[in-house]
């Protein structure tokens, strides 16, 4: 049952073809015989899964099961989980277990799901590789030489390998949607505010975002309906109404105007990726949408903006780990000083401390101008060049990333690299859109993701549009050799 | 040389909310350690703040009663840099754009005059928690009970000249703030405290000497102090030859010293940007409007309305109105009494000040209501007490003996106002000492005390004072 | 825009973050390139642009003062690498 889809899998529990104890233990089994090649958890609560499950089947034969009551979850280790780890990949937080649950583990709890385990992550979900994690790189189901993508790239890599048929990840920069891409699973970043931050251990604030990963748009309908709506503990949580992303999946796409910007499709987009993006939208032509070319002038301004706002929050984010109250401290310090520099030297990896020197020299005095709000100043025409796109097409369409997954260890030692390759996907989050990565084809056995992005809150129509699109595909359907 | 001081004040106020600025903890003061900061507090992982309104609408009150501009739109900052004390490694306050901004207040000086101070700002943020340096093992203890308590931090202009003209200013900031009742006011407890800049210049000089901050000053005393001595060591430091360094300075009251903060030596860069866990604060004008109806009477306008309406000098009415449930209590008392407005304020600044003052209790824990006392007063008023007599029967009431009519009755203390009672005293008094009467009638007048006391003493204190004077004098004359 | 040593030392101090020497010079270089593509913004005028801090036009909303949270110092200190009669320690800070 695990190659099933979370709506598979809801409709095979109604009907009581198997209980969720039996699914559970399905998939833990899977998890303990193949996660050891590809580390994509972090933490797997068996007990508590089993428990879960139970109390879910018990719930169904009371007849007060809901659509996700009794299908397994895995959360990306950086949603708070009260009574267990939660790490944010990193040795910082390695024996702490939190004293609380984001509300997205909340509502996710409350709806019946079961909770196997926390997967990995890059640190402090900084990255598109998944080899920043303190618990190692988690390997591409695909080609295990590659990386999965990150910074979920453990909920990615579990759901390609069918560990689990539905995961959480978040995305500041495209870390849902770049290793859904790179992973060959679909993602979505729903609209800033769409899903409370609250319990969610923050990189940038202004720009994370929590959503689902699943096999299908269907499946992250499902979810997305359960994580999303207003939190009052979440200040910057949108009160705006949710609606039944299920229910909106129907319909054709007959008048749907798709815009192409020009700039996603230049100059550093791999060849074969390009085709296979091409080909997707070509599909959607012959579905009944109509193209349209549409520019985002602004687009290449889109990286060095984004690298010097989420790291100047990260820098201010992160400057409560300091061996205090919770987390790392260092042995033996000699005084107050020591205390912080050795405990946060040696709780934080390498791209941690990168990132957080940039922040705090962009925000130093004298240079505040210069960077954070020069940044912020692009920031503004970004969004505004979506908006005025979003007056002629209802979504664009393009590559998530501009390559297929990349080997292990290849970027490593280049920083910029790895930042360059975020140039599709840190727009949308500057600009605080939705979007959607599904996939839509495989260069040499890797696959490669469609970008969708809609109006605010849109997310309803981009989940429907990739439904339509994986109706008549089977691009999702695919799993890798060995994990089918 | 003659020097001048410039001095501005930062004046932190503790809003008194139920809960804290950030979070639904409480703000209750003296708790167990820690057991009064919530995971927001803390700073723990993945926790954000939600902002109180009870906060913002305080801060909105204090800028309308400092006739300040509020803004319709602030930012709150996050002001970064590393201490025990300060659980986010940051403290959320505002920065380019505070709540409250262009306000001003009037201080009265020792002659009697005013002087108008400006008040740049106001802003809100959280207060930090508290080090405690009691020795464990050579560590130091953190208690963030205290942490994310909103404070109103009110920064005034560089007006001020003196120590004193600094006192007088705080003291109307702390007046101000618990009339309306947006603070407790308790300096002990750290509810109200200070950090003054000081710097002097040359009398006549218009460009501004080098600064030094000093920090930690929590009563009125130790502020008049703390910079009293800081201008005689900047001065000292300037006729020397020397110069002043800009730099922290913390108020040792035990030494009665500034000396340099050893924690504050390195300069900050505190990196301030717009908190991004939080959105623009925005205050349309109904919310203003509805701030400014709930004002109470402040008290510069009290104290005017006192000259006016019941005719007492600048003075009794700046007394009066020193505290809000001070004045409060005599407006009851004037109402009670039914009139007779000075002689309620010389009561009440006088007797009633006195009691309160030996009991060591505020007004608003007197034992005495302002219609007891009035009882006392009117008895005064239709002569059935003397002067002296009510001051017993105000020690008697006060001591909870009963109302003002019961204690003179149960002590028999009816002044005694029948002039055939008094004559006979007199008479009695005069034949009891002719020698004195004799003298008295030879010139030397100021033997007529002595037969007053006698007469006094023989009717137990309460023959009216006045008639004993006439009938005294009549006799005497005789 | 490219950063030494002493800078990746001023920066690291600031940030409180412990910087092995013998790292010095390859964070010096990777900040230094970051610092090069950031400065690509130079390239665009954003004269009379107003920044913009969070993506949406929202604003704050206020929370009612009611104490909602209860005292969970035990939980909460179980966290903690060092606690004395309900205090976190830290090493002597001297004011």
């Amino acid at each position: 049952m695990h190659h099933l889809t979370l709506a598979e899998l809801a409709a095979g529990l109604a009907a009581g073809d198997f209980s969720s104890r039996e699914l559970t233990e399905t998939l833990l089994n899977r998890v303990q015989a193949h996660d050891g090649d590809l580390n994509s958890f972090i933490t797997v609560c068996p007990e508590r899964a089993l428990a879960q499950a139970d109390a879910a089947d018990a719930r169904r034969a009371a007849g007060r099961a809901g659509p996700l009551t009794g299908l397994p979850v895995a959360h990306k280790d950086i949603f708070c989980t009260r009574g267990l780890r939660t790490s944010a990949g990193s040795k910082m937080l390695d024996a702490f277990v939190a004293p609380y649950d984001a509300t997205v583990v909340e509502r996710l709890d409350a709806a019946g799901m079961v909770l196997l385990g926390k997967t990995n992550m890059d640190e402090f979900a900084m990255g598109s590789s998944n080899e920043s994690s303190h618990y190692g790189p988690v390997r591409n189901p695909w080609d295990t030489a590659t990386v999965p993508g990150g910074s979920s790239g453990g909920s990615a890599a579990a759901l390609a390998a069918r560990l689990v048929p539905a995961a959480t990840g978040t995305d500041t920069g495209g870390s849902i949607r770049q290793p859904a891409a790179l992973s060959g699973i679909t993602g979505l970043k729903p609209t800033y505010g769409r899903v409370s931050r609250w319990g969610m251990i923050a990189y940038a604030s202004s720009l994370d975002q929590g959503g689902p990963m699943a096999r299908s748009a269907e499946d992250c309908a499902l979810l997305l309906g359960a994580m999303a709506g207003f939190d009052p503990r979440d200040s910057t949580s949108a009160q705006v109404p949710v609606p039944d992303y299920a229910a909106a999946l129907g319909g054709e796409l007959a008048g749907l105007r798709i815009g192409l910007p020009r700039e996603y499709f230049g100059a550093g987009l791999d060849a074969d990726v390009a085709r296979a993006v091409e080909a997707a939208i070509d599909e959607y032509r012959r579905l009944g949408a109509t193209l349209v070319e549409v520019s985002l002038p602004s687009t290449e301004l889109a990286i060095p903006a984004y690298y010097v706002i989420a790291p100047s929050e990260a820098s201010s984010n992160l400057a409560r780990f300091d061996g205090v109250r919770y987390g790392h401290r260092c042995a033996a310090p000699r005084d107050l000083h020591d205390l912080y520099t050795r405990s946060r030297g040696e709780g934080f990896g390498a791209e941690v401390k990168r990132r957080i020197m940039v922040g705090t020299y962009a925000l130093s005095a004298g240079y505040y101008d210069a960077y954070y709000l020069k940044a912020q100043r692009i920031r503004r025409l970004i969004r505004d060049e979506f908006l005025r796109a979003f007056e002629t097409v209802d979504v664009l369409m393009g590559p998530t990333s501009p390559s297929v997954a990349f080997g292990l260890g290849e970027k490593a030692d280049d920083p910029i690299a790895l930042y360059l390759a975020d140039i599709y996907t840190v727009a949308v989050n500057l600009a605080g859109l939705p979007a959607i990565s599904l996939p839509c084809g495989f260069k040499q056995g890797l696959p490669v993701g469609l970008q969708i992005i809609g109006r605010h809150f849109d997310e309803a129509r981009l989940l429907a549009v990739a439904h339509r699109y994986q109706q008549v595909t089977d691009w999702h359907r695919r799993a890798p050799a060995g994990y089918a | 040389m003659e020097w001048e001081a410039v001095i501005g004040l930062e004046i932190h106020t503790q809003l008194a909310t139920k809960s804290k600025i950030f979070s639904g903890a409480p703000t209750a003061y003296g708790a167990e350690p820690n057991t009064q900061a919530c995971a927001i507090d803390l700073g723990l992982p993945g926790v954000l703040p939600v902002v109180n309104a009870e906060a913002v609408r305080m801060a909105v009150m204090f800028g309308l009663a400092v006739d300040a501009t509020i803004a319709p739109r602030s930012v709150f900052a996050r002001k970064n840099y590393f201490y025990p004390d300060l659980p986010k490694g940051y403290q959320i306050s505002q920065y380019e754009l505070p709540v409250v901004a262009h306000g001003r207040l009037d201080i009265t000086l020792a002659d009697g005059s005013h002087k108008r101070i400006g008040i740049t700002r106001a802003h809100l943020e959280e207060d930090a928690g508290k080090s405690l340096h009691e020795d464990f093992h050579g560590m130091t203890g953190v208690d963030l009970n205290r942490a994310g308590t909103p404070l109103l931090e009110i920064v005034s202009e560089p007006d001020l000249r003196s120590a004193q003209e600094a006192v007088a200013y705080m003291k109307k900031v702390h007046q101000i703030v618990v009339y309306l009742g947006i603070c407790d006011g308790n300096l002990q407890e750290g509810s109200f405290r200070c950090d003054a800049n000081v710097s002097v210049r040359r009398k006549g000089a218009t460009a501004f000497g080098t600064r030094a901050e000093i920090k930690n000053i929590n009563s009125f005393r130790f502020v008049e102090r703390a910079i009293e001595h800081e201008i005689e060591r900047q001065v000292e430091l300037l006729e020397g030859g020397g110069q002043v360094v800009q730099e922290t300075r913390l108020y040792d009251p035990d030494r009665d010293e500034t000396r340099p903060m050893r924690s504050k030596e390195e300069a900050n860069d505190y990196r301030y940007f717009p908190d991004p866990d939080l959105l623009p604060l925005e205050l349309d004008a109904a919310c203003v409007a509805a701030a400014r109806a709930a004002l109470p009477e402040l008290p510069d306008a009290r104290r005017a309305r006192f000259v006016e309406a019941f005719g007492l000098s600048p003075q009794d009415a700046e007394a009066l109105t020193a505290s809000r449930p001070f004045a409060d209590y005599f407006e009851a008392l004037v109402a009670a009494v039914g009139g007779d407005a000075k002689l309620c304020a010389n009561w009440m600044m006088g007797e009633f000040a006195a009691a309160l003052n030996r009991a060591g209790l505020d007004v608003t824990a007197s034992p005495l209501g302002p219609a007891r006392l009035a009882g006392v007063l009117q008895r005064l008023r239709d002569g059935t007490l003397s002067g002296k007599l009510a001051k017993e029967v105000f020690d008697a009431v006060w001591a909870g003996e009963g109302d003002a009519d019961a204690v003179i009755a149960a002590r028999g203390l009816r002044q005694i106002t029948d002039s055939g009672a008094i004559e006979a005293i007199v008479a009695e008094v005069i034949a009891a000492h002719p020698k004195q009467a004799e003298q008295y009638r030879a010139g030397q007048e100021k033997l007529f005390g002595f037969f007053v006391g006698q007469v006094m003493k023989a009717s137990r204190g309460k023959a009216n004072p006045q008639q004993v004077n006439d009938l005294l004098a009549a006799r005497l004359k005789g | 825009m490219s950063l030494g040593p002493a800078e990746v030392a001023k920066i690291a101090h600031l940030a409180r973050l412990a910087i092995a020497e013998s790292d010095v010079p390859a964070y010096a270089r990777n900040l230094s390139s970051i610092l090069e593509l950031v400065a690509r913004m130079d390239a665009v005028d954003t004269t009379g642009v107003e920044p913009l801090a969070h993506p949406l036009d929202m604003v704050q909303r206020l929370r009612a003062d009611e104490v909602t949270e209860a005292d969970r110092r035990d939980d909460f200190q179980s966290l903690a690498p060092q606690v004395e009669a309900g205090l976190y320690l830290v090493p002597r800070v001297i004011e």
